[in-house]
């Protein structure tokens, strides 16, 4: 019964943690681009200019919640909700300390792996079922770009894996209790956080929602509270790829003196502000480009890590 | 190969030297100037609110000669001229300035001959009724004198006033007969 109402009360701790970061992200991240930008950004309601969170959601709730006439409605409402599902039950395999988890399972970097996967879904469905040739090509986009970062993704941590001997993230996390992971896989460490920033698609590879290209990729026809689903959607995939950064190579919750869960939201924390600052510095790659990053240089590095992390394995056992 | 991995290595540099560059700005100066709290310096010679000035004694500047009015490319000015009883001497009788029209162009000001009207360094003039834009005589006349601090028009101006008859006026000479230059 106890452990029912413990788990319980995980649950509605990671759902209340990760909903509060989601909203506070739109906020500083707005900040936080202003400071590099030489501004100020939202500074003006509440302290900080927090209560813009608050007037964001007021705004964004009440707008309205438009279908296009020409869409596939029953996708086209559903398509949203799959981006912040999977990326919300991908925490479910995160050790936020030891002994706050949802579930430990065997598999959890391969559950991971599986989520992230099918969110693919959501950008695509979202393209397909809008009916505007921009949404359209935005999905494609997002399809072939997930496909090939998703490759070298689940490679990269491979080695992680193959040097704890088990998928469980918290036997990977208490496998680092002396060294982290980063200093023994710093390519590894390097492809994931790539493949991370372009599972989320963030800036430098932002295609499938590219501006200036494709006025605003696989959601161009969505408005209110579904945009909102998309835009808490990423803020959560940025999220979540911190939290694994930290889980898979920066030792989790380990760390001196202070409590482990705060640890944890420290590393996290610093992670986030890094994917803001490289929205803040990078532009945008071509296409082809990010095509042929992908697969003639990540795909085959990652192998080469791999191979070289299995052969020390095998060397020094 | 070599090529190609000294181009990979290379734009990896680029993109982390980037990366370094937008992050010193961390500590660089904000460039926002926080309006309310912190007011923008003007210049002197602002185009701002419109006003109307007097002259050192005292006395409205405006004659009503019409052409601010005239020269306002959005025709925000409308005025009526009148002639006082004891001197004859001209002031608006009513002077309306429509600030939902006026582009603060200062066409007006260039065209008084009395530095009567002018602009000032203020633009915090917001209403949330239109109506409210339209300024009548009282409220654009003020006590000062403006920018020209000595400037009396009629000291200057060779026009008989009352008490003072031509040739009294500052720095102008006694009427010229000019019969008496015939020859």
């Amino acid at each position: 019964m106890s452990s029912v109402v413990t788990s319980l009360l995980v649950i509605v701790f990671v759902l209340f943690s990760l909903l509060t970061t989601a909203s506070l992200l739109i906020w500083l991240e707005r900040r936080l681009l202003a400071l590099w930008q030489d501004r100020y950004g939202p500074n003006r309601v509440g302290p900080f200019g927090l209560g813009q969170v608050l007037a964001d959601m007021i705004k964004i709730f009440f707008k309205e919640d438009w279908t296009p006439p020409f869409a596939d409605r029953p996708v086209f409402v559903i398509a949203p909700t799959f981006i912040v599902i999977t990326a919300l039950m991908s925490f479910a395999v995160v050790p936020f300390s030891p002994s706050i988890l949802v579930s430990d399972i065997d598999i959890g970097v391969l559950f991971f792996l599986a989520m992230s996967s099918l969110g693919v879904y959501s950008v695509a469905l979202a393209g397909w079922a809008s009916n505007n040739k921009y949404a359209l090509l935005g999905a494609l986009r997002a399809s072939a770009q997930m496909l090939a970062y998703e490759v070298f993704m689940g490679l990269s941590l491979m080695g992680v894996v193959a040097i704890t001997g088990s998928f469980s993230m918290q036997a990977i996390v208490k496998a680092q209790e002396n060294i982290w992971f980063i200093v023994l896989q710093p390519i590894g460490f390097v492809i994931f956080m790539i493949a991370g920033i372009a599972e989320t698609h963030r800036i430098p590879f932002d295609l499938p929602e590219a501006e200036s290209e494709l006025v605003a990729g696989f959601h161009s026809e969505y408005s209110g509270m579904k945009f909102g689903m998309f835009f808490v959607g990423e803020y959560i995939g940025i999220t979540l790829i911190s939290a694994l950064l930290v889980t898979l190579f920066m030792g989790g919750w380990h760390g001196p003196f202070l409590p482990p869960v705060l640890w944890f939201f420290i590393k996290v924390f610093f992670f986030i502000c890094g994917f803001i600052l490289l929205r803040a510095s990078l532009p945008r790659m071509r296409y082809d480009q990010l095509m042929a990053f992908g697969w003639k240089l990540m795909l085959p590095l990652s192998l080469l890590n791999l191979m070289a992390t299995g052969a020390v394995i095998l060397w020094s056992s | 190969m070599l090529r190609k991995m000294f181009d990979v290595l290379e734009g990896l540099y680029s993109h982390l030297r980037s990366m370094g560059l937008v992050l010193k700005h961390t500590f660089a100066k904000r460039v926002t100037v926080q309006y309310p709290e912190e007011k923008p310096p003007l210049a002197p010679r602002w185009r701002g609110r419109i006003v109307l000035t007097r002259d050192p004694d005292g006395e409205e500047r405006c004659v009503g000669c019409y052409l601010c009015a005239v020269a306002c490319p959005v025709d925000c000015i409308s005025l009526q001229a009148a002639e006082r009883e004891e001197d004859g001497r001209r002031y608006p009788e009513f002077f309306r300035i429509n600030f939902s029209r006026c582009i603060f162009c200062g066409y007006c000001e260039e065209a008084c001959p009395t530095y009567a009207i002018q602009l000032t360094p203020d633009f915090e003039m917001c209403e949330y009724n239109r109506q409210n834009l339209v300024y009548e005589k009282q409220d654009l006349l003020i006590s000062g004198v403006g920018k020209y601090p000595g400037y009396n028009f009629y000291n200057v101006a060779g026009l008989a006033t009352k008490g003072k008859p031509k040739g009294q006026h500052e720095n102008e000479d006694a009427p010229v007969d000019v019969r008496s230059l015939l020859p």
